[in-house]
Order: structure tokens, then C-alpha cells, then sequence
């Protein structure tokens, strides 16, 4: 609570005229995710230059910009794998995440679903979701863990919402593109968390599978926070969400899908790349 | 009663009726072959023979324990010798203390190569090795700590691939070196010899060497039977998933540290237990048992056999080391090659080694049987071109 009072002005910025981030001027306080000045270099590069981003309990969130925008290290930042040069990250409004490593992140309810869909290849689809299942995680608590009738028909009802019911014995290797990404979005919903970040959901999807994913997305997100990172403009606008531009490490629009798309400065970095 | 069912789950129906049986031949039928035949009987087993196959027992603990780190959490551990070598030191310390003033010196407490470097009184660290029960605890606790501490230091720093292997192999080479030296207390490179009884019974009595080997048996079941409980629980499947992604389970909140930490220290002890049961069989513990080489030959067994199934490591352990046993008898000079050879077949034509050339036979039946999509396309190609002739 303490850094939360002192959070929104501390971050000193100080930026040539033509880059100046558009800054949400607010408070982290109602926030389930509050970035404020937060920069990583690597090596000299600037993945992330002084980007603040706000996003409110139970809102949908959709990310775009350019590749090398900082879309990834952003996603990085949060969940605890890449630690921020300077700037603050909060969760709730309160937990100081720039502190803590990937598993204490996760366990505090953030989920992530990566670029490239990553599911246990040798596990079976039931045995990934099981892992994902939200209960203690310690290493003893594992070793002696015992699956009850209630978790298992949570798993079944996550293998009904992504539906993969009739091939829960299978080797998750063996599924389709696809297939793997809902395994992958099941494995977030099993987790259960306050704040799920998705970067590129519908990456190589067949238009159908995508108008599916939109669906169950807009479903999910009735319960909880959602950051999605996309490239698809038509899945963006399914989702119908505020819409968020990135470019190089900053912020540089935000709105509705019609504000940004019609905003000169987006059109001339995603035309002038 | 929740242990029970659990238990039951270990193994398949069919998994325990092997298991059984295994257990029954093992600890039954070749000490009875040995006892009750005459020497001149084809089915007697001689006394060295049971003792060789107590000494493959102990290499199949040792390979399992390997097994249980590199087959299931992909940490290809090259200093599990190590880890043997100190258990089979705990438990030559042990050895050491019962030999009383039967010594060439005759010192009731010094052994004699301390009476022999004009030591007068026993070392701190060998206090407390007198009794059975301290020996054993350390039997497990030394090589255990020694892993935990190593595996703390790595894995917290996510030290992984053949990165982690160069640590563990550089363990052992310093081990090595150190137990070389006289000044640190266990024998130099004479090591640990000379023993006369345990728990009160002559080493080299045949009632003793069977003794031994039940034991050795015994405790490989049931080093089985938990590495087999760490493997099937949710715990397993988390180490399976860290083998094949490990930054992902970091992000469904578990901790691979500590994940890895475990699995690696109750392998580091298996693998002490193994040491202390092998070297009342075979008499003698010294510094050669750190070496590099045997290391890497544990990895070899557990490769020939096949890892990340707990069985294939047994295997792998009496395949390679009957093998072993033949050639350095019928032909000496031809075992390293052997060796040498054995190592690139499998690593080129058997990944999965022993255990998995069964299924790999399977498929290659079932594929030609019919040419599926999982095919090269060219194979479909011709199929198809023959289709259309």
C-alpha cells in the first residue's frame, strides 16, 4: 500500500518532445495491473521506454504494434521473467511484482499463454491441465497430491469449454496447432487467475478456430482481467476491447479499434515500418 | 487405507506379477540354487557368482537412482560415482571401526594406516562410526547434503543441459583428487580395506555374502518401489514437464528449484546406499571409485537400457556389467571398444534404448504395413504412384 501511494509520480521521465508516451494519468488504486515508467535495456537496446499501462479489475485489454514494439517484454516484465531497469509494476494496486521470481507470480493469479504454444508434449492433455490445476503448489504438497471428485470435473468441464473431452488420454504432441492453443487457454482457466495475458491466441488458427476463440475469450473475460497480445486486426475487433498501440517500448495510442486505426501516428508506424 | 490404493496404482496387474516374480527368483530361488545343490549340479550357483550378481544389484540401485534425475527431470547428472563412492565410504568407515585390535597394528581405535601416519587419536569425522546405525544414517545424509548443497547452488542459478553435467562431473574428479591424499583421514589411495565383520558376521562367510545380497535385493525393490511412488505422483509429472519445458512450469507456479532439489537428494541417496551395500561385497572402497569414468559409465547403462523407466535402468545395469563381466574375462582387450561401440548404437539407432527397441520394432511392422501420414512423403509418394499403376 505504501508504494502505492507514492507510485504515479515517482517515475521520472524524461523524453525527447517527439516520443512523449501518452501517460494515463490515474491512480493505481482499482487497478489489477499498474505499470508506471517502466523501462528494460538489453545491451543498450530499449525494449521498454518508460511504459505505463493501467488496466482496471475485469477489464479485456488488447495490445497491438509493431514487431520490436515491446509487446513480449512487457508480458515478461509481469510475469516476473525479465526484471524492470527502473519503474513500477503492481498487481491489485498493492503487490510489488518487479520483487518477486515466475512461480510466486503465477501463484498469485496470473496466468500467461505464450507466442509459440507451449503444452507438455510427453504429458497427456488431462495430465497438463492437471498441472495447471490451482492448489498448492509446494513440492511435498505435490509429491502426496491426490486428485478429488471436485478437481477432477473441473478438469472435464475445462476439457467441455476447450473442447479436446474426447481426446483427454492423448499425448498433448500429438494435437493440432490449434488444439494446443485451447490446451493452452484451458491451462490458463485451470489456474483460475485474477489476470490472464494471452500473446497471440489465434497465431496460426484457421478462421473458424478463431471465431471460436474469440468467443470463449469474451466468455472468460465476464470473470476475470484479460491482456491480450495480437497481430490479427479482425480477432481485435471481435473482441471489441480498448485497444492499446505500443511502439518502441512506449505507449502511443489508445482507444477503440475505429480511434487508433483512424490515428495518423499509428497509420505512419504501422505503414512506415 | 489412501496408502493402500496408492500403493496399488505404482503398477499395473500385470507390473506387479513381474515384480513378484522378479523378487521371488532374486531373493529365493539363487541363494536356495547356491545352499542346497552340490557344486556339481549345472543349476549350483556358485557362492562368486551370487556375490557377482549381489555387485549388479547394487549397479542397477545406483543406475535406477540416475535414472530418477536424468530419465524423468532431464538432468544428466556425471557425478553419481561420487555419491556411491561416499556412501561405500560411510560404510567402510564402519567397516573400518569393527576390525578392532584384529589390525597389524593391533590399535583398538586407529585404524592401521592412521597408526601408520603416526596419527594418535581417531579424527572428529570418524567419530560416531563405530555404531551400525550412525553409519547408515550418514550412508544417506553425507551424499544426500553433499547434493543438496550442489543442487542448490545450480539449479537456483538455473544451471541446466551440459552445463549442470560439467558440475557434477567436476564433483567427482575433486572428490577424487581429495580422497587421493593421505592427510584427509580415509586411507589415501589405498582407501578403505581389510575388513573383517559386519554387524558382528564375517565378512567372508558365505552366510554373510547371501545375507548381503538379499539385503541388496531387497533394497533395490524397494528403492523401485519409492523411486516408482516419486514418478507416478503429480510431483513426476511435474519433473516430466520440466525436462520438456522448464521455464513454462515456472509459470504455472511451481518452483523448478526446488522441484529438481528434491529429486536430485533422494537420488543422491539412493545412489549412498547403493556404495554402502557394494563395498562389504566387495571388500574394499578407495579414491578409483570417484573416477570421471565410472560416471560416465552409469550414464551408459542407463542410456542402454533405456531412461525415464525406472526398469530399463536395471536393465541397462546387469546388461552392460554381464557384458562386462564376459568380455574382461573371455577377451580383456576388446571390453573398451565393446564399451566404446555399444554407446554409439545406442545413441544412433536405440534413443530409447533396450526397452524401447520393442516398440520401436512395432512400429516399423505397423508402418510398412500400412504406409500412414506419419510416413516421409516420398514413402507416400510411391504408394501413391503405385495406387495409380
Amino acid at each position: 500500500m505504501q508504494r502505492a501511494s507514492m507510485a504515479p509520480d515517482a517515475a521520472e521521465i524524461v523524453l525527447p518532445a517527439e516520443s512523449t508516451p501518452v501517460r494515463p494519468i490515474r491512480q493505481p488504486a482499482g487497478s489489477i495491473l499498474y505499470l508506471d515508467g517502466v523501462s528494460v535495456s538489453f545491451d543498450g537496446f530499449k525494449a521498454l521506454n518508460s511504459l505505463s499501462l493501467v488496466i482496471d479489475k475485469g477489464e479485456m485489454r488488447t495490445i497491438i504494434g509493431p514487431n520490436g514494439a515491446g509487446k513480449t517484454t512487457m508480458m515478461d516484465v509481469i510475469t516476473g521473467k525479465t526484471k524492470p531497469n527502473t519503474g513500477d509494476v503492481l498487481f491489485n494496486a498493492s503487490v510489488d511484482l518487479t520483487k518477486m521470481d515466475e512461480a510466486a507470480i503465477a501463484n498469485l493469479g496470473i496466468g500467461r499463454k505464450f507466442q509459440k504454444p507451449t503444452v507438455f508434449e510427453h504429458l497427456s492433455v488431462f495430465e497438463n491441465l492437471e498441472l495447471a490445476l490451482k492448489t498448492d503448489r509446494g513440492t511435498f504438497a505435490t509429491l502426496f497430491f491426490h486428485l478429488t471428485g471436485p478437481q477432477a470435473r473441473r478438469i472435464d468441464e475445462i476439457l467441455g469449454v476447450i473442447g479436446l473431452g474426447d481426446r483427454r488420454k492423448e499425448k498433448a504432441g500429438a494435437l493440432s496447432h490449434g488444439q494446443k492453443q485451447w490446451l493452452e487457454i484451458g491451462m490458463l482457466l485451470m489456474q483460475e487467475g485474477q489476470l490472464l495475458l494471452l500473446d497471440e491466441p489465434v497465431a496460426g488458427m484457421t478462421d473458424h478456430e478463431t471465431e471460436t476463440t474469440a468467443r470463449l475469450l469474451l466468455d472468460i473475460a465476464r470473470e476475470r482481467s484479460i491482456v491480450v497480445v495480437e497481430h490479427d486486426m479482425e480477432f481485435v475487433r471481435a473482441l471489441g476491447a480498448k485497444v492499446t498501440v505500443l511502439h518502441e517500448g512506449s505507449v502511443l495510442a489508445e482507444g477503440s479499434i475505429d480511434t487508433v486505426q483512424a490515428d495518423h501516428r499509428v497509420i505512419e508506424v504501422y505503414l512506415g515500418r | 487405507m489412501l496408502l493402500m490404493s496408492r500403493l496399488a496404482t505404482l503398477e499395473s496387474r500385470r507390473g506387479w506379477q513381474v515384480f513378484l516374480i522378479l523378487l521371488v527368483l532374486t531373493i529365493v530361488l539363487v541363494p536356495v540354487l547356491n545352499l542346497t545343490l552340490p557344486p556339481e549340479s549345472p543349476f549350483h550357483v556358485p557362492t562368486y557368482m551370487l556375490s557377482l550378481l549381489g555387485k549388479y544389484l547394487c549397479f542397477a540401485l545406483l543406475a535406477l537412482s540416475l535414472d530418477l534425475i536424468w530419465g524423468y527431470a532431464g538432468a544428466l547428472s556425471l557425478g553419481h560415482g561420487g555419491f556411491f563412492a561416499l556412501g561405500g565410504y560411510c560404510m567402510g568407515m564402519y567397516l573400518m571401526r569393527q576390525i578392532g585390535t584384529r589390525g597389524v597394528y593391533g590399535n583398538p581405535d586407529l585404524p592401521d594406516f592412521m597408526v601408520f601416519l603416526n596419527w594418535s587419536e581417531l579424527p572428529w569425522y570418524w567419530l560416531g562410526f563405530g555404531n551400525f546405525w550412525f553409519a547408515m544414517l550418514m550412508v544417506m545424509l553425507v551424499p544426500g547434503a553433499l547434493a543438496y548443497v550442489l543442487g542448490w547452488l545450480t539449479f537456483r542459478s538455473r544451471i541446466t543441459g551440459v552445463y549442470f553435467s560439467i558440475i557434477t562431473q567436476a564433483m567427482v574428479f575433486a572428490l577424487m583428487l581429495a580422497f587421493f591424499r593421505n592427510e584427509m583421514g580415509f586411507g589415501g589411495n589405498n582407501g578403505l580395506t581389510d575388513f573383517k565383520e559386519i554387524l558382528g558376521y564375517n565378512v567372508q562367510a558365505q552366510g554373510t555374502r547371501i545375507g548381503l545380497y538379499v539385503a541388496s535385493a531387497l533394497v533395490l525393490a524397494l528403492g523401485y518401489l519409492i523411486s516408482r511412488y516419486i514418478v507416478t505422483s503429480k510431483l513426476g509429472r511435474v519433473l516430466m514437464a520440466i525436462r520438456d519445458a522448464e521455464s513454462r512450469v515456472r509459470f504455472l507456479g511451481y518452483s523448478v528449484t526446488n522441484a529438481k532439489l528434491f529429486v536430485f537428494t533422494v537420488s543422491a541417496m539412493l545412489a549412498g546406499i547403493a556404495g554402502a551395500l557394494y563395498v562389504p561385497q566387495v571388500g574394499i572402497i578407495n579414491p578409483s571409485e570417484f573416477s570421471p569414468a565410472n560416471s560416465i559409465e552409469i550414464a551408459v547403462w542407463v542410456a542402454v537400457g533405456g531412461r525415464g523407466t525406472l526398469y530399463g535402468a536395471i536393465l541397462g545395469a546387469f546388461t552392460v556389467n554381464g557384458a562386462k563381466s564376459f568380455f574382461t574375462g573371455a577377451a580383456p582387450e576388446f571390453w573398451l571398444f565393446f564399451l566404446g561401440a555399444l554407446f554409439i548404437v545406442c545413441t544412433l539407432f536405440l534413443p530409447r534404448g533396450i526397452v524401447g527397441l520393442a516398440a520401436q520394432l512395432r512400429n516399423r511392422a505397423a508402418r510398412r504395413a500400412i504406409p500412414s501420414t506419419e510416413t516421409k512423403s516420398k514413402e507416400v509418394g510411391d504408394a501413391a504412384s503405385e495406387h495409380g499403376a
